[in-house]
């Protein structure tokens, strides 16, 4: 890797940290109710919600009640987004006149935003009506962030609280996670995104008129969208000249900045972040960036300062900041080191070869460096949203976006439930671990016992069994839509129930929808989010009951670097056996054709 | 601390051939689906045996002679993991055999009702019923577990305990329980009998080594939970390898889809059957432990807990300070030298056999130059201890001299017309009040004076302290002293708390307390006033001598009747769980290896290219295959050994065991099977096997 590439993670990860250390002890006080500035201002707006929505703020629920409560809003919220969707055509806000979402797409889009996923199996300019973005997408943007981090926070009191089934109540932790964290770091970031050059509008797309005109040859296609051939047996083409080129607009800055910030990813246009109207200017990229893990980060913190022992929370962002820093490297090294096949090709004008890594698939704005970071750090977090193509990185480069949701989103993951998901597999190492030392395991002075585990074990299980089970229905069913043949294929495929059961929803590209897999990936999306969340809470209703163990020297330290190897190690071994063979089917035999050609 | 432990050989030619057969006996369904790890790879033999079959037909997918060699070996794995339950659970039979051989038929007397004189009828041990009273007089056996109802009488129990002292048994308080086996010495007893014959401790135990009624234990279950959801994972990952391995045939154009025996081969690889096998065999090898400690756990649930005790109550005497007191000083009455008194002491206790008369010798010896003297050469008659008169003594010609407690002596001497100090009274007050214990000195009518008979610590438990400390144990000395005498000793004894004047309540609420605050406590009793807090004790271990009451408290039993043995118990419990967790992750940690090869083997001919994975460089894609699960199999048995015995454990801090256990199971686990798996496929080619 370059000086170049050294110098912008080595800044991104100072600086993410300065900001997620203050914004750690920020949410610690929304969630334990303390006051605070904001609650000075707005305590008001949070009472006159609670009024209005019949909220009783002091009534407590136990884990039945605030799961039924998470299920039900996400639910009703998907039903609404799903009504919105194919009824967007009469629906106001729709200058461009985008018609009814098809009834397979708008399902999976409606599971995908409720999920936390924001898969896109559509293109946004050309699918959705400005209403759609606006108050259903960017709406549940919010929405499932902050019932992410209510999950998290049920689960976090399950440790801290002794012999109670309470849990806290699931409209209270909704209503201040959205009015005190994700609404005002959403509106300063969408400030400086409008400055930076992002829209914020309502009208409608704006047509240019090409200083010169292009012209190319398209294939004519039949009704069925396929290519017809002429008498020669070849495809019939037509000539085409355009003149003019349609600008799409609309209200972009608003959506970015939660879509970012909320791990959602969803972008308003179809390349997502690689478009100029999402990611302006390099800052906005950095800031960006940092939006992506900044919660997921400083998560870690509130969960330190909540536990009251903050050593607790840096040991979980050590584990974290393990599993993706190597990744990080690894995937700039090989997108660097470029394709050996290509570096020998003299294609310079005067027969200098290609050289210096491999841009395909990149934004020259953003170069090597400031795409090998987004895609390590968009599916290490939970986002899924992009600044380059990861279906055109090197093999190995593309290894590394795959197998950083492989793990299963805990290395940041999503807000939330990246943290959940971690506490899951630090469940297990605790287990083993205090097994090892010869005690019934316990964590934060909870005894770690067969209900535990019974969760954890579904929480580790469910993701893989969704990818495995997924890819291998596609697969076996002939693996259409894929756009290269061979590896490269299967790794579309892997990718794409990879990143959809994990809800990350970024895509290898390549892949093309269809209604088997519009259908698919909405149940691995709504699998892999609510059968994770609903083992968090049992789990969570469990350790609220128990007694807390003082602690000796007796006790495994969970805040020492031999726990945080031991946790790391334990991620990226049930990473590794699970789809150590996919990824030698995929990426890996794909690389090594590529060395040994 | 007493080592009692009765070293087995591993491996006896009579329990390991026994074994042998036995694992062929489990491999019914039936005894197979108990273990759900296990379970998979029987069927994954069974599978890989019809496959053969077809294959012997013609038409199978790949040489007959390699899917036989791999459905050999899956099904060595399943026998091996029986062999290793049979094993341990053979070694718990015959040290349970062993046991109750030590307990003969005796003839017993039985009594129509309690009272001496009653009807008597001849009966062989093996007859008594629950609740038959016995009559048991000098030289006789006691025939049966039980309590003493009538009487008072001094019993060795040395074929129990290995103590050689004769201890009292008396109807009534904490010393009526009376154990089969033990003999009377002298006077008589009646004892109603506590069990009917195959109720006994001995028994129960005996039951549960033989397995029928062993239950898994909380973290056997939990630990249970985590494999079956790996092997769930793994069999989704076999499984669906196989449309993947199909979609890569006709994307890359070449080769065929992967066999199901290579299929079922890596499945067999991932599942973690080295502690799936060897699960079982470790929790009984753990009972086993406990038996050859002397110490008879009634249930595994009882073994786990003790591993996770981190308060343990004490009790001062015989625990911390030695059970029997020594003399450390001679208090004269006013008008008497303390020589006389010395030398009146030390005559009195020269036939005193008993620990504390020994030590009243040596001091007199050591202090004030009395040689001891031969009873024989004295013309002297000793004079016995007894229950009733609670003193001992000597007549020498005209002198008899005669030591014991203060009431005893006081009665001894106004009876024959003496008078008792005031200054002896006020110097066995003060003894008392140190936690001393006064023994007072007369010769004839006249006191001499007192002994000084302290409590003495003994010898190395601070270090034993210490390491519980490090274990993250915290210790708690119960004493019935006022608190001035147990700060004293408990600061000597370096506890880390101590409960004075304890009351059988006051005990149960320090327990209580403890429990509340997220604590395991630990306690041993003997006494009937110590069962309301043995039975709230998360482990409780009754001594064998101990009341009927205790012992049906308790969760453990001691044979030895040694307190001290809490600390070897917590070290067995622990050390249970630590041999779990350690062969978890050595088995878990073993299957980067098998990936590597068995991988590269299976794709050789889709994907040739997957050859650069073959990091062991294994000869041929069949031997690649054939060494993992050769070495799969075969880990299980060389593991046995380290699951009967369990691994090392030496008291240290969480952290420092953690580490250690990381590196020798983790690590080791990691690197292991890249070197066996490479000489198995050496062996295999050697031997031109494949």
């Amino acid at each position: 890797m370059t000086a170049n590439q050294w110098m912008q993670i080595i800044a991104y990860f100072v600086v993410l940290l300065v900001l997620a250390i203050p914004l750690g002890s920020y949410m610690a006080k929304v969630y334990e109710n303390k006051p605070f500035f904001l609650s000075k201002w707005f305590g008001w707006l949070e009472k006159l919600i609670y009024r209005v929505c019949g909220v009783k703020a002091k009534q407590e629920m136990d884990w039945k009640g605030y799961a039924l409560a998470m299920l039900l809003f996400n639910i009703v919220g998907g039903l609404i987004l799903y009504a919105m969707e194919r009824l967007q055509a009469s629906l106001p806000l729709n200058p461009a006149g985008q018609s009814a979402v098809p009834p397979d797409l708008a399902f999976n889009t409606a599971i995908s935003f409720i999920t936390n996923t924001n898969w896109q199996f559509y293109g946004g300019e050309t699918t959705m009506s400005y209403f759609t973005q606006m108050a259903g997408l960017a709406v549940h943007n919010f929405l499932c962030a902050a019932s992410g981090m209510a999950t998290l926070m049920a689960l976090i009191r399950g440790v801290i609280r002794k012999e109670t089934k309470f849990l806290g109540n699931f409209w209270v932790d909704m209503t201040r996670g959205t009015l005190y964290i994700l609404l005002p770091l959403s509106l300063s970031f969408t400030v400086i995104l409008i400055q930076q050059g992002c829209p914020q509008t309502f009208a409608n797309t704006a047509t240019a008129t090409l200083v010169q005109p292009t012209s190319y040859d398209q294939p004519v296609t039949n009704a069925q969208g396929a290519p017809v051939t002429g008498k020669d047996g070849k495809p019939q083409m037509t000539h085409v000249t355009v003149t003019e080129q349609p600008i799409s607009l609309g209200p972009v800055a608003s959506q970015e900045a939660i879509k970012m910030l909320g791990t959602n990813g969803g972008g308003y246009f179809n390349v997502n972040s690689a478009h100029p109207y999402e990611n302006p200017t390099p800052f906005t990229d950095f800031l960006e960036l940092l939006a992506i893990l900044l919660i997921p980060a400083a998560l870690c913190f509130t969960f330190g300062a909540m536990v009251k022992d903050s050593r607790q929370g840096w040991a979980i962002l050590a584990a974290m900041f393990l599993l993706l820093a190597p990744m990080m490297y690894l995937c700039g090294q090989q997108e660097q080191s470029g394709n050996p096949l290509l570096n020998k090709l003299t294609v310079g004008a005067h027969g200098e070869a290609l050289g210096d890594g491999n841009m395909e698939g990149k934004e020259t704005r953003f170069g090597i460096a400031g795409s090998i970071i987004w895609a390590s750090v968009t599916t290490a977090a939970s986002n899924g949203s992009v600044n380059s193509m990861h279906d055109s990185f090197t093999p190995l480069g593309g290894l590394v976006p795959m197998w950083m949701i492989m793990l299963g989103e805990v290395s940041f993951g999503g807000v939330g439930s990246g943290l959940y998901g971690m506490l899951a597999f630090v469940i297990l190492a605790v287990f083993v671990a205090g097994l090892m030392v010869g005690r019934t395991p316990e964590y934060l002075g909870k005894k770690i016992q067969t209900y535990e585990m019974k969760m954890a074990s579904i929480m580790i299980l469910i993701p893989p069994l969704l990818v495995l089970v997924c890819t291998a229905v596609a697969v076996a069913t002939g693996g259409a839509g894929t756009n290269n043949p061979g590896a490269h294929g299967f790794s579309e495929l892997l990718y794409a129930f990879d990143s959809q059961s994990n809800n990350n929803g970024s895509a290898f590209a390549g892949l093309s929808g269809n209604t088997l897999y519009d259908l698919m990936g909405g149940a691995a999306m709504w699998f892999g989010r609510f059968w994770l969340a609903i083992p968090v809470l049992a789990m969570a209703g469990s350790l609220a009951q128990k007694k807390v163990v003082p602690e000796s020297a007796g006790t495994l330290p969970t805040h020492t670097v031999l726990f945080v190897v031991m946790l790391t190690s334990t991620v990226i071994i049930v990473g590794a056996l699970t789809f150590f063979p996919a990824l030698a089917l995929g990426p890996i035999v794909e690389h090594l054709k590529m060395i040994h050609p | 601390m007493t080592e009692h432990v009765k070293a087995r050989k591993l491996f006896e030619g009579e329990i390991t051939r026994k074994a042998i057969l036995e694992s062929f006996k489990k491999l019914g369904p039936l005894h197979m689906i108990k273990n759900p790890v296990m379970f998979t790879v029987y069927v994954g033999s069974i599978l890989t045996t019809g496959l053969w079959l077809q294959a012997l037909t013609g038409k199978g997918e790949a040489a007959s002679g390699f899917i036989f060699a791999v459905s050999l070996w899956l099904w060595f794995t399943v026998i091996f993991a029986n062999f290793a339950e049979a094993m341990a659970e053979g070694r718990g039979k015959a040290q349970a055999d062993t046991l109750r051989k030590s307990r003969q038929e005796v003839k017993a007397k039985k009594l129509a009702k309690a009272e001496k004189d009653a009807k008597q009828t001849e009966i062989l041990s093996g007859d008594l019923r629950k609740g038959d009273l016995i009559l048991v007089e000098a030289g006789d056996f006691i025939a049966a577990d039980g309590e003493a109802v009538v009487g008072i009488a001094m019993v060795d129990e040395s074929a129990i305990t290995g103590e050689s002292a004769p201890v009292v048994r008396e109807s009534g308080g904490d010393r009526s329980a009376v154990t089969g086996g033990t003999r009377v010495i002298s006077d008589w007893l009646i004892v109603r009998v506590s069990s009917n014959p195959g109720e006994s401790f001995l028994d129960r135990m005996i039951s549960m080594v033989e397995g029928a009624k062993r239950q898994k234990t909380p973290n056997e279950i939990a630990l249970n939970i985590l494999l079956a959801a790996l092997t769930i994972v793994f069999l989704i990952v076999c499984a669906t390898l196989l449309p993947f391995s199909i979609y890569s045939v006709v994307a890359s154009g070449a080769g065929k889809a992967v066999t199901v025996t290579v299929l079922a081969a890596l499945f067999v690889c991932l599942a973690p059957t080295t502690i799936g096998g060897l699960l079982s065999a470790i929790g009984i090898a753990g009972m086993d432990r406990m038996i050859q400690a002397n110490v008879i756990a009634m249930s595994g649930r009882a073994v786990e807990a003790a591993g996770d005790v981190d308060m343990l109550l004490l009790d001062k005497t015989g625990t911390i300070t030695l059970g029997n007191r020594q003399a450390t000083e001679f208090i004269p009455a006013s008008d008497v030298d303390v020589k006389e008194l010395a030398e009146a002491a030390q005559l009195s206790s020269l036939a005193d056999e008993t620990p504390e008369g020994r030590s009243i010798v040596v001091l007199a010896k050591e202090k004030y130059g009395l040689r001891g003297q031969e009873i024989h050469d004295l013309k002297a008659t000793f004079v016995p201890f007894t229950a009733q008169t609670r003193m001992s003594g000597v007549d020498i010609g005209k002198r008899s001299i005669r030591k014991g407690a203060a009431e005893s002596i006081e009665a001894y001497v106004k009876d024959q017309g003496g008078k008792y100090p005031e200054d002896v009274r006020r110097g066995v007050d003060s003894i008392s009040r140190l936690g001393g214990t006064p023994l007072v000195v007369a010769q004839g009518k006249e006191v001499l004076g007192v002994i000084h008979l302290k409590d003495i610590v003994k010898g190395g438990i601070q270090e034993r302290f210490a390491e519980l400390r490090r274990m993250g144990i915290k210790t708690v000395m119960i004493t019935g002293d006022n608190p001035l005498t147990a700060a004293a000793i408990a600061a000597e004894a370096g506890v880390d708390d101590f409960l004075a004047q304890a009351t059988p309540e006051a005990k149960l609420k320090l327990i209580r307390e403890a429990q509340a605050g997220g604590r395991l406590v630990a306690m041993a009793g003997d006494g009937t006033n110590d069962a309301p807090a043995l039975a709230q004790a998360d482990v409780a271990v009754a001594m064998n001598t101990g009341t009927q009451a205790a012992k049906e408290a308790g969760n453990m039993v001691d044979l030895d009747s040694n307190p001290t043995k809490l600390i070897e118990v917590v070290k067995i419990g622990k050390q249970l769980l630590m041999t779990r967790g350690s062969l978890t992750t050595f088995s878990i940690a073993n299957d980067i290896a098998k990936y590597f090869a068995i991988i590269p083997a299976a794709f050789a001919v889709t994907y040739p290219e997957l050859n650069a994975l073959n990091i062991m460089r294994l000869a041929t894609p069949q031997s690649a295959i054939l060494s993992a699960v050769i070495f799969n199999a075969v880990i299980i048995v060389f593991l046995v050994p380290l699951a009967l015995k369990g691994v090392k454990y030496r008291p240290a801090s969480a952290s420092h065991l953690l580490q250690r256990n990381f590196l020798v199971y983790g690590v080791g686990g990691l690197v292991v099977p890249f070197v066996g798996i490479k000489i198995i496929d050496l062996i295999l080619v050697g031997l031109g096997l494949v």
